[in-house]
């Protein structure tokens, strides 16, 4: 509608390219809009805060209980840290959500790392604990669902190569550190953890921070690991996609082994 | 002559007829009937470990057809490409001419994959079974006299297949072969003063460059294959003009040899073997994923996976780097000597060079001139078999060093641990496997003895008259004895001097080696031990 003034006015003479005849006159009224939509959203959310702001004050509650009842232990009961364990003053939702939602925390023993174990508490209570936790000081928040939607799986099978692959293998399957430490098999994790094991660097993992590996790449990591995780392995089973040592161990053990079978077989002499 | 009155009686068919015809037609021309004549009433004796060797060959006509057929569609070349094939993850991606065909092969041209994996489990299972053959030569004593130079030529067979084996697992340069290629790069680089000459040399300027596929490419199907072909028949050649062993029983002597012709029996025989082992091959390569190139990507020096490793016949000399504590460099003026990469080559090097002389060394040690046709079984030889063990043992340990990451994070323990004791292996496990082998062989032989004299325990228990309680021992019949009771008795050389009446150095490191050899043996069974122990029994 706006466009129409513009095309009489690109027509007509110079004087008449000024005010709503301007040729920038679309880009303005754009502009208008989108600040006038973008203010309106901004401000229906806020009021929307308003209302929900009682109930992330219970979820934060309810967060501090669980973590005085089964973190404060190691933690403190100020998340200061003890000599047990690190202070969790600003690690973020993003870091608590995944140690606690892969079962990671609360720690099985202590050991070379904290091993997974079965998940100890429900989605709501981890949600809980991670707003508690982030509540006292600024961190990484819990990705939402359109930050791990990648579009291009081949750059981020490219990245996986170059930034993950040394310690997770290139397949994901997993691999040795030093001192009992590991990296684990990444087939059936969770985008939301891959994307905050990347942002939180847990255990021996570096933080590949948003300047080092940028969100976009991130998603397409992890749309990469869900490609590999969805996709059979074409060539058959693939014997742990552990490389050559599997299958050395498989032609040494169930290939010449049949065949050694097979040589017996024929030389047997008949009863 | 006996077909001719055959003729007469009955009149033969149309196809008899043409049969007849196209047999004089081809013998009028090669004169072939003397040959199969000659070669098909070879005498092959029948023992299951006899056809390991035949396992190698047939896996290796696999790889020739399997090899042929992913020619057409290989490209050795190392000119950058965009691929643009159909598996997703790599679409767009830069890459080599050849890792972009290898992976037009595995997902768009049809049968592609199922060769590509027919290849690589039959290359696999080809070193596998070459190694389990040169075992059973090894543990029979099947290369004394006159087997030795073919003990040799099987020897070079084994390198040439590793070879093949390491270009063929290089020519997709995908990331995982591309690793490889790196080691093998830094092993030669480690040579003092030419290594990095050949290295250049090797990859026509600095690692990896444009070169190495096309070259390895014309290694891997044309140079390497015709020298394993040529070697091979020689090997063959020498199978037939030195006969097959057999093991010891009534009728076989060093002199003759018992078993099946080659026509008919063996023939039928072999060409089913060779199907079955076919069969097994295209079996495994249609169930089991192999060599996943597409999951590795193509070769791009920064990235190295965790838990790289070559194919498992290379894995030794994997292990053995591994196994190398940190700090071995040598830093003279401006050079540095990497005794961390060159020692273990020199190591390798001399592991392989002992198993392609042994035969030599044993001849020597034993001073026995003599033409054995009868293999030994294992036990009768305790120190040859010890050694083996020892050996055995040394290999699997730098093999199982290979995959230490992998011990580490499926048995749990931590990698530095699972390298400390891997090392201590090293040294430990040959010495322990040797002294345990040779109890264990002499225990054995006891056995035999006993079992020779005294008979086998029967488990019937018998009540005598003044109560006592005896369990009846039954002898072994002629046919079992035998097996136990003949192999040959060697005695340390006694220390002479020669014809002029010296006792050379020499001669003195013979009989010490010669008392190593022979000093802890049991004698077999004579016939008068025998003979004493049945009237002992009435």
């Amino acid at each position: 509608m706006a466009n129409k003034p513009d095309t009489t006015a690109q027509k007509s003479t110079v004087r008449r390219d000024r005010g709503r005849r301007h040729p920038l006159a679309t880009v303005a009224l754009i502009l208008v809009g989108l600040v006038g939509t973008g203010g309106a959203y901004a401000l229906f959310t806020t009021s929307a805060t308003a209302e929900t702001s009682a109930q992330a004050q219970a979820q934060i509650d309810e967060g501090a209980k669980l973590f005085a009842a089964n973190c404060a232990t190691c933690h403190g009961l100020n998340l200061q840290g003890t000599t047990q364990a690190p202070s969790l003053i600003g690690v973020g939702a993003a870091s608590v959500d995944f140690q606690v939602g892969t079962g990671r925390m609360p720690l099985a023993a202590t050991g070379p790392q904290a091993e997974q174990k079965p998940v100890q508490f429900t989605d709501e209570q981890v949600k809980a604990l991670a707003a508690y936790v982030a509540s006292t000081g600024p961190g990484p928040a819990i990705p939402t669902a359109d930050q791990l939607e990648g579009k291009n799986t081949a750059e981020g099978a490219e990245l996986f190569r170059i930034n993950c692959a040394m310690c997770h293998n290139v397949a994901g399957a997993g691999g040795a550190l030093t001192g009992g430490k590991f990296a684990p098999p990444l087939a059936g994790v969770s985008a939301t953890h891959i994307y905050e094991a990347m942002i939180t660097g847990p255990q021996n993992m570096p933080v590949f921070n948003d300047a080092n590996i940028s969100p976009e790449d991130k998603a397409n990591i992890i749309s990469y690991l869900k490609y590999l995780d969805e996709t059979p392995s074409v060539g058959g089973y693939g014997l742990g996609n552990l490389g050559p040592v599997s299958e050395g161990l498989f032609i040494w053990i169930f290939g010449l082994g049949a065949i050694v079978g097979i040589t017996i077989w024929l030389t047997a002499k008949s009863n | 002559m006996s077909t001719a009155d055959a003729a007469q009686t009955v009149e033969p068919t149309k196809g008899q007829r043409f049969t007849g015809w196209a047999a004089n037609y081809v013998d009028e021309r090669t004169s072939i009937s003397g040959l199969v004549k000659e070669l098909g009433r070879k005498i092959f004796p029948d023992h299951w470990s006899f056809m390991l060797g035949e396992v190698a060959l047939y896996s290796f006509i696999v790889i020739l057809l399997s090899g042929t057929f992913m020619t057409f569609f290989f490209q050795a070349s190392m000119t950058p490409v965009f691929y643009d094939g159909s598996y997703v993850p790599l679409k767009g991606i830069e890459m080599s001419a050849a890792m972009a065909s290898t992976l037009d092969l595995s997902f768009d041209i049809r049968g592609g994959l199922l060769m590509r994996q027919v290849h690589h489990w039959a290359a696999l299972l080809f070193v596998a079974s070459i190694g389990l053959h040169m075992l059973r030569i090894y543990f029979t004593g099947a290369f004394r006299k006159p087997r030795e130079i073919n003990w040799l030529i099987g020897f070079v067979l084994f390198v040439l297949a590793m070879a093949e084996g390491f270009t063929g697992y290089s020519l997709p340069d995908d990331l995982l072969s591309g690793n490889g290629l790196r080691i093998i790069d830094g092993l030669v680089k480690g040579i003092p003063i030419i290594g990095t000459w050949i290295s250049y040399l090797l990859f026509g300027g600095e690692f990896p460059g444009e070169d190495v596929v096309g070259r390895f490419y014309v290694l891997h199907i044309l140079l390497l294959p015709a020298i394993l072909v040529a070697a091979l028949g020689v090997h063959m050649l020498l199978l037939i003009i030195n006969k097959h062993t057999q093991f010891a029983g009534p009728g076989r002597t060093n002199d003759n040899v018992v078993g099946v012709p080659i026509m008919p029996v063996f023939a039928a025989k072999a060409g089913g073997f060779f199907f079955i082992v076919f069969g097994v091959i295209v079996l495994i390569a249609s169930l089991f994923q192999i060599n996943p190139v597409w999951t590795y990507g193509p070769y791009d020096p920064s990235p190295v996976s965790a838990g790289t490793q070559p194919d498992w016949y290379i894995g030794f000399a994997d292990g053995a780097l591994r196994l190398v504590p940190p700090g071995w460099e040598l830093e003279l003026g401006a050079f540095t000597l990497s005794l961390n990469v060159f020692l273990p080559t020199i190591v390798l090097m001399l592991f392989l060079l002992v198993v392609a002389i042994y035969p030599f060394i044993e001849a020597w040690i034993t001073g026995d001139k003599r033409e054995h046709h009868i293999a030994d079984r294992p036990r009768n030889a305790p120190t040859r078999t010890a050694i083996g063990a020892a050996g055995v043992t040394s290999y699997a340990v730098m093999w199982g060093a290979a995959s230490s990451d992998l011990i580490a994070t499926h048995f749990k323990l931590s990698i530095e641990s699972v390298t400390y004791s891997i090392q201590a292996l090293f040294f430990l496990g040959p010495i322990i496997a040797y002294i345990v082998t040779k109890r264990v062989c002499l225990a054995l032989q006891k056995k035999d003895r006993e079992i020779a004299l005294h008979g086998y325990e029967s488990g019937r228990i018998v009540r005598l008259p003044n109560g006592e309680y005896i369990e009846v021992h039954e002898q072994l019949d002629e046919y079992d004895r035998w097996k136990l009771v003949s192999y040959e008795d060697y005695k340390p050389l006694m220390l002479r001097p020669d014809a002029k009446g010296r006792i050379t150095n020499g001669q003195r490191l013979r009989s010490r080696a010669s008392r190593w050899f022979f000093e802890d043996r049991i004698a077999p069974v004579t016939r008068t031990e025998i003979e004493k122990s049945k009237h002992a029994e009435h």
